[in-house]
């Protein structure tokens, strides 16, 4: 056995363990911190797949901010247990069935597959181009310009990055146009709407402050 | 990349930049003005339309596809498709401005989501690039979840939402495992590029399971029968204008990238999916026409029919001849003019607050509006395929296409279920004509009259004379449909 491959194992197995885990524990709080132990399994993975820039993003991404936003989402509401109801729902026959049958269709299919030759593309995809122009003495003592393309093999952030920003720049400023719906949809649900017998309780504090605020804005109009 | 090929997106840019601007307007005090918003919105869409015809000049040739680093491209197929994507927003933004006026939610937000919304099915039917496709149909499916729950005090609409989102996202996360799956066969997500590849590979099974993970997500998208049980439930809840947006403007995109997906990328496998579809299609029809006939509330039987009439669409992708592209464009257009004048009348009938949802709310309609009765009549009679309608012709296109692909028992079932349709459709006309109801109140505003006015007057127009909408579906399908006849499935 490689060194590579025991790594594998020993982290494979810690993620998958720790993954069951966060669905069976009672606490929201372990739960938690059990994703967050997922995540990092997994990040190691993707490092030892040669993918530095994926475990870097799932560190960064998944384990510093949504995991903090979990935690802190958790925290706020003190849920400390969940109510006593059993952990297995009365589905889980059926859903043990169909996670066997989904396991064997990927085992027989996906494993035998022919996949797209990995060394070569691996080469193509880490090799980013720099055009240069650059004056030419030749033999007949003229000078003339010509382009010039240098290929770098470079490291895989570099490269996603030369990939992300040239040949996938229109899905990568529409996936930023996804990002700006979240963030409406999220202020959306988010706010509060005043009903009728909220807005006569409102304190004389605040009304008193909105109506110096509309004085204001009155006199900044006029 | 060049600078000048920018051009191409032009009309979705000027849309980002106005759907955005107008997040703006009630930070800068404009919030007072509630008409402002649907007619900055009417606007925004007058100029992207502008743009978008101002671009198609960049494709002398309506044969050629114009693209932008293989991602994006702007051709008859999608010009065709954004087009009809930008009317249908523009009938919906008049819809929506009574619902806007009546709750106490904000319009801007509401415009604006309706616009990136838009940004979103306009990428998906210009996408050539699975990755294209991808986030422009999240993006349209982010703003649906948002819209879906929008009146978030009523409860169905929070519920809808929920379910919608749910589902939505795990059926995403299968198209995406579908999407690495080719990828990791065929070396990359463009589609020609795919084509290309598999014109090489004989029998592939992680290619085949991709395939079908893809179809899935798709399938889940138009509403086709194994992954339809959400559609009832959200247009149920959902605000009534978004139902209607749900029903026709966001499922005539899930066509269009169904149809290039399946008609520029998947084509050579013709063979081993379209047996897969084709039972889909059988399923949905057969299930949708049944289910629709034991509902009373219009919501829902108006969910089972679009289930339905997804299962006619699929026709036209399983026959894959330039005859079924064609059916599937002109069914695109007819399905959702029929379907905005039904919504709209929906709309316009309500019983305490609420929008009419019940067959009894339509009872006397008749005798206290003959002209929208009439119009209603009509547009039934085009979801249905009856001659003198619009529905006829879209209909007659995808039927015959399956017929030449040697589909003729999914024909047969098609029309058998057709005419099943026609009798939860004429449950509807048998409740304005025959019967006598007080209940419903009326609210037949200018808007909605118009929305009405130009659904009915598209219906009977194409009907009668459909030839102008034959040589634009031919023209617009040419270069799409070029790409699947090109390559007859090579190697097998």
């Amino acid at each position: 056995m490689s060194p590579a491959l025991v790594v594998f194992l020993v982290i494979g197995t810690i993620a998958v363990a720790s993954s069951i885990l966060v669905v069976a524990m009672r606490n929201p709080v372990h739960s938690a911190l059990f994703l967050l132990l997922t995540f990092l399994c997994v990040a190691i993975l993707f490092v030892m797949k040669g993918a530095e820039f994926v475990g870097a993003v799932q560190v960064l991404v998944y384990a510093g901010g949504i995991m903090v936003l979990f935690l802190f989402v958790v925290m706020l509401i003190n849920v400390r247990h969940l109510p006593d109801e059993r952990v297995l729902s009365n589905f889980w026959k059926g859903g043990l069935l169909v996670g066997l049958a989904v396991f064997l269709l990927f085992f027989t299919m996906v494993r035998p597959g022919v996949f797209h030759d990995p060394v070569a593309s691996d080469q193509a995809l880490r090799t980013t181009y720099t055009y240069r122009h650059r004056k030419v003495h030749q033999p007949d003592g003229t000078v003339v310009r010509k382009l010039i393309r240098r290929g770098k093999v470079v490291g895989n952030s570099e490269a996603v990055g030369m990939a992300l920003y040239t040949d996938y720049l229109v899905p990568f400023e529409v996936a930023s146009l996804f990002l700006l719906v979240a963030m409406i949809g999220a202020i959306v649900i988010g706010k509060r709407e005043l009903s009728a017998i909220e807005e006569e309780n409102i304190p004389a504090y605040m009304l008193e402050r909105s109506e110096t605020e509309h004085e204001v804005k009155e006199a900044m109009s006029a | 990349m060049n600078w000048n090929d920018m051009i191409y997106i032009l009309p979705e840019v000027i849309l980002t930049i106005g759907a955005s601007a107008m997040l703006l307007v009630p930070v800068t005090g404009g919030r007072g003005a509630k008409l402002s918003a649907k007619w900055m919105m009417i606007i925004l869409l007058a100029i992207t339309a502008g743009a978008l015809i101002y671009c198609s000049h960049a494709v002398e040739n309506i044969d050629q596809s114009r693209q932008l680093q293989a991602m994006f491209a702007l051709d008859g197929f999608s010009i065709f498709f954004k087009l009809l994507f930008i009317g249908a927003i523009a009938m919906l933004v008049m819809l929506s401005e009574d619902f806007l006026a009546e709750g106490k939610y904000s319009p801007w937000e509401y415009y604006s989501l309706l616009g990136f919304a838009l940004c979103g099915m306009m990428f998906m039917a210009s996408g050539v690039h699975l990755i294209t496709i991808y986030i422009g149909l999240e993006l349209l499916s982010l703003s649906s979840y948002i819209l879906a729950g929008f009146y978030k005090s009523e409860l169905k609409s929070t519920e809808a939402a929920m379910k919608y989102f749910i589902l939505g996202a795990v059926s995403s996360a299968i198209l995406l495992y579908g999407i690495s799956l080719i990828y990791g066969v065929c070396g990359s997500l463009n589609l020609l590029d795919i084509a290309a590849a598999m014109s090489t590979i004989v029998t592939n099974d992680a290619l085949m399971f991709g395939i079908m993970l893809l179809g899935a997500g798709l399938c889940f998208k138009i509403a086709a029968v194994p992954f339809h049980v959400w559609t009832p439930d959200v247009y149920e809840g959902a605000p009534t204008p978004i139902a209607a947006f749900l029903s026709t403007g966001s499922k005539a995109a899930a066509f269009a990238i169904f149809a290039r997906i399946f008609y520029t990328g998947l084509h050579d496998f013709h063979l081993e999916w379209n047996y897969v579809l084709a039972t889909i299609s059988a399923l949905s029809m057969i299930i949708g026409n049944l289910a629709a006939i034991t509902q009373d509330n219009v919501k829902r039987m108006l969910g089972y029919s679009s289930i339905a009439h997804a299962g006619y669409v699929l026709l036209g992708v399983i026959s894959l001849n330039a005859l079924g592209l064609r059916g599937i464009l002109m069914y695109s257009v007819v399905y959702v003019f029929a379907n905005l004048g039904i919504w709209a009348t929906v709309l316009m009938l309500r019983r305490h607050q609420y929008a009419g949802e019940r067959v009894d709310d339509f009872e006397g309609l008749s005798r206290r509006s003959p002209l929208w009765a009439f119009a209603m009549v009509i547009f039934l009679l085009s979801l249905g395929g009856i001659p003198p309608t619009a529905g006829f012709i879209g209909k007659y296109f995808l039927f015959a296409a399956a017929v030449q692909a040697g589909f003729g028992w999914l024909a047969v079932i098609a029309v058998l279920m057709s005419a099943v349709s026609m009798f939860y459709y004429l449950r509807l006309v048998v409740a304005m004509y025959l019967r006598e109801g007080v209940e419903a109140e009326f609210a037949i505003t200018t808007p909605l009259r118009i929305v009405a006015g130009i659904c009915l007057v598209v219906t009977l127009a194409l009907g009668i004379v459909p030839s102008s909408l034959i040589d634009q579906a031919v023209l617009s399908s040419s270069h799409v449909a070029a790409h699947a006849a090109l390559t007859p499935h090579a190697g097998r």
